[in-house]
């Protein structure tokens, strides 16, 4: 694997469209629900253990070379929300332009002419990542780390946190990140019947009515 | 001594359209009993559940819906999930098939998680492609005041062979953290899922309903709905999850 491309894949200026999402931060602020670094913290552990590790599984198993259009169902199927449906598409099409720029390859082409509005952003990372060498570990690692750092990104611009608080507060979860990513990687190697499924109610109850404010700072 | 059980329930159409139970098997503390329907098709309810399971008990409960079938479960009081004498996990499997063309209403009480105990819940439900079901189930963390116990549940619903809903909830001193954070429960202690299927929908696909701050009817990518509701206790649950059973199920 070539660690490089993992850190070109991983970085938050890959043009795949993540930085305008907060994953579910935004309307957790607005109900008081993250105050501060500490309510930051337990906010990312609980997004990373649930949708997070569940996304890791679905990237892993698509590095590993599952089909990705029974990846993309299974995603539907753990994505109660459709606004969060939508969310995923959305990003997954993003992330789909930037991938067929990055690493071309003709799985990547035949995803694309098959879900041409976006496939599940996941699935779409994980066929990215098996186009540019790299393993369902490497998959894994991505999405759980992109599943805190935008949360803490996106609070430090609306609760003007101390951004050095926050990224403490990824460092603190970095051990856990691992777990995740390992248990993913684990879990995508035992095929579609292993793949977690792990939920966390308050994002799927947020997500609905965020979608629906006239005035928001992110997408999501 | 941990409890291995299995109850069984089979409900066929006979020739002049009602709904017959040629299988209705107790096991261990889930006792059985067909009671009065309030529509048309049967009704079991599941009676003596109240202490089970405990640690290192391993109950299931299995109902097989035939084609053109009714069947209403639900059950006479709360399951409480309680600690056993030595830390084992308890597990409760619930496997539900529906076929083409009848209906199954599963309705059972809440589920308690009681302060020590160890449950991991599954619910594997196969739905034929004109099978209708309204499916509930509600979590309680730990009785009246009490810290709650470890609870895993997964409910995973097919519709003809497909994934049509999969969801695994963690709670509790043995879940991964953060589950009582702002992104999973936010200290609520009281979690409910509503799930209805129904071919109908694919002909018109509900809308959204935001139900309250902590709750919300969300249309799946099949023809399904599901409320993901979170309050503070279960009654206030209850009568959340009871309006959208008026509404929505007549």
């Amino acid at each position: 694997m070539s660690r490089a491309a993992l850190l070109v894949l991983a970085d938050g200026r890959f043009p795949a469209g993540g930085h305008a999402h907060s994953g579910g931060a935004e309307p957790a602020v607005k109900a008081g629900r993250i105050r501060d670094a500490q309510d930051l913290a337990a906010f990312c552990r609980g997004r990373l253990h649930t949708a997070g590790l569940t996304a890791a599984a679905l990237a892993a198993a698509a590095a590993l070379g599952l089909d990705p259009l029974r990846l993309d169902e299974a995603a539907d199927a753990r994505t109660p929300s459709p606004a969060l449906r939508a969310t995923a598409r959305r990003l997954g099409r993003q992330m789909m332009r930037a991938a067929r720029a990055s690493w071309p390859s003709p799985e990547l082409e035949a995803l694309a002419a098959a879900r041409p509005r976006g496939a599940h952003q996941p699935v779409v990372l994980g066929l990215a990542a098996r186009s540019a060498g790299l393993g369902p570990e490497d998959a894994a690692h991505c999405v759980a780390y992109e599943t805190v750092s935008g949360p803490a990104t996106a609070v430090v611009r609306l609760l003007s946190l101390n951004p050095f608080d926050a990224t403490a507060v990824l460092a603190r979860l970095a051990p856990e990140m691992d777990e995740v990513a390992r248990r993913a990687a684990e879990a995508a190697r035992g095929g579609f019947g292993e793949l977690p499924a792990a939920s966390a109610p308050l994002l799927d109850i947020t997500a609905e009515a965020h979608a629906a404010w006239p005035v928001r700072l992110f997408a999501s | 001594m941990s409890i291995r059980a299995t109850a069984r329930i089979h409900a066929v159409r006979t020739e002049g359209g009602a709904t017959a139970l040629p299988v209705l098997e107790s096991a261990g503390p889930l006792a059985l009993r067909r009671t009065r329907a309030s529509g048309a098709g049967a009704k079991v309810t599941v009676v003596g559940a109240m202490s089970a399971p405990l640690g290192g008990d391993r109950l299931a409960i299995e109902a097989e819906v035939g084609a053109g079938a009714r069947l209403a479960v639900d059950s006479a009081a709360a399951t409480i999930a309680l600690p056993g004498r030595d830390g084992e996990r308890a597990h409760y499997d619930v496997r539900l098939t529906v076929g083409d063309d009848s209906e199954l209403r599963w309705l059972p009480e809440q589920l308690i998680s009681a302060y020590g105990s160890d449950l991991r819940m599954r619910t594997r439900i196969d739905l034929a492609p004109t099978a209708r079901l309204v499916y509930r189930e509600e979590q309680i963390l730990g009785r009246y005041g009490e810290m709650p116990g470890t609870l895993s549940t997964r409910l995973t619903v097919h519709r003809d062979g497909r994934p049509l809903l999969d969801q695994e909830l963690g709670y509790g001193p043995g879940a991964p953290g953060g589950w009582d954070g702002g992104a999973v429960l936010g200290g609520h202690r009281a979690v409910g899922q509503l799930l209805i299927v129904d071919p109908a929908f694919e002909e018109k696909e509900p809308e959204v309903r935001i139900l309250s701050g902590t709750a919300v009817l969300t249309p799946l990518a099949g023809p399904a709905v599901l409320v993901t509701a979170l309050a503070p206790d279960a009654l206030l649950l209850r009568r959340l999850l009871d309006a959208v059973l008026r509404d929505e199920a007549g």
